[in-house]
């Protein structure tokens, strides 16, 4: 019964991070806490393997294999939003930075001599290069 | 009579086939062409050179939104230009529809001028991009709040306030109901205006494709649900 509490928890979870920009957790010391969590815990499990069935049964799972598999649904849910965010970020600055190149680079007057803004650099959006002499 | 003080911006993508035509026939009645080259690999931005454009060049491909907003940028950083229009490369649209919409905007004096295929002539559109297309006009009709009869019209006449006003951050197709969303909000005026849309086999092949509404549908629906909390 606990179970079912926490893995609908667990799903619900997911949903708002799919909603949200970030996932937590990002940051350096918090992934590499989590990384050292799971070996411990992998060691335990090897050297105690009943003790993954004593918690399962604590938590209202029959076997011990079950509750690590439902460990590893959610877990494998939340790394792999985390991911999809990452490279969207990633994608976001890698437009940024074309549109910041391609606008730095623009003929100030190539075909067609494009009359200059006096107060040229004002009002811009936010990606936009102001460089102006 | 060349109308100086407005700025067409035409996003280039792989168009090397119309890329230079669509410039020259635009440099016959507009002073201004900038093309933003989106990362294409077939020469179109030499051709849009060539053919008399300043060319502006996203180094990676970053979308149709994206590179109308690198235009958008220009035009405020390094032109004085009143008015923007924005054009598609691939000889869909017709100069002299972009001159009689800058001149309604000047006329009515009206920040965004949007164009309409379906109250315009529109000529062999295929049956399922029209009910597409109409469905997405429904759509949008219902978020943006405009009464609008076609919604992802390529060829549209801003004034420099709408440009300045309005902020795409999508950089995909979906900027275009970004766009038309934005207009109320940014309380800008709007008419819209009937023309021509040539569906050539040319077009059609490099057009969206069908499925791609829904990657917009999708996309809008994320943004949104983002925004609101």
């Amino acid at each position: 019964m606990i179970i079912k509490i926490l893995l609908i928890a667990a799903a619900l979870g997911v949903a708002v991070l799919v909603l949200r920009e970030e996932v937590p957790g990002q940051r350096e010391a918090s992934r590499r806490a989590a990384g050292l969590l799971v070996v411990l815990a992998g060691i335990i499990a090897v050297l105690w393997p009943d003790l993954t069935t004593t918690v399962a049964n604590a938590v209202g799972v029959g076997r011990g294999t079950d509750l690590v598999l439902y460990l590893l649904v959610t877990v494998f849910a939340y790394s792999a939003l985390a991911t999809a965010q990452r490279i969207h970020r990633l994608q976001h600055d890698v437009t940024v930075l074309t549109r910041e190149l391609a606008l730095s680079q623009a003929p100030r007057s190539g075909g067609g001599e494009l009359p200059l803004r006096p107060e040229a650099g004002t009002a811009v959006g936010s990606a936009a290069p102001q460089e102006h002499p | 009579m060349s109308i100086d003080d407005v700025c067409i911006i035409v996003p280039v993508y792989n168009e090397a086939q119309t890329v230079a035509t669509t410039v020259s026939d635009l440099l016959q009645s507009f002073d201004h062409v900038v093309c933003i080259d989106d990362g294409s690999g077939d020469g179109s931005a030499e051709l849009a050179r060539a053919a008399g454009a300043t060319v502006l060049r996203h180094a990676v491909n970053q979308g149709q939104g994206a590179a109308l907003r690198t235009g958008f940028d220009y035009v405020l950083l390094h032109t004085a230009s009143s008015y923007v229009v924005t054009f598609d490369a691939d000889s869909q649209h017709l100069v002299e529809d972009a001159r009689r919409m800058v001149d309604r905007a000047r006329a009515e004096d009206v920040d965004v001028v949007l164009a309409s295929r379906f109250t315009g002539c529109t000529e062999r559109m295929p049956l399922i991009r029209e009910l597409i297309l109409r469905t997405a006009v429904r759509f949008t009709r219902m978020t943006s709040r405009l009464k609008v009869t076609d919604t992802h019209n390529g060829l549209r006449v801003l004034s420099r306030r709408a440009v300045q006003r309005i902020d795409l951050r999508m950089t995909r197709m979906a900027y275009a109901s970004e766009l038309l969303d934005a207009i109320l909000p940014a309380g800008l005026t709007y008419v819209e205006e009937p023309v021509t849309v040539i569906y050539t086999d040319y077009s059609r092949a490099k057009g969206q494709r069908n499925s791609n509404a829904f990657n917009i549908l999708f996309d809008l629906a994320v943004s949104r649900l983002r925004a609101a909390p």
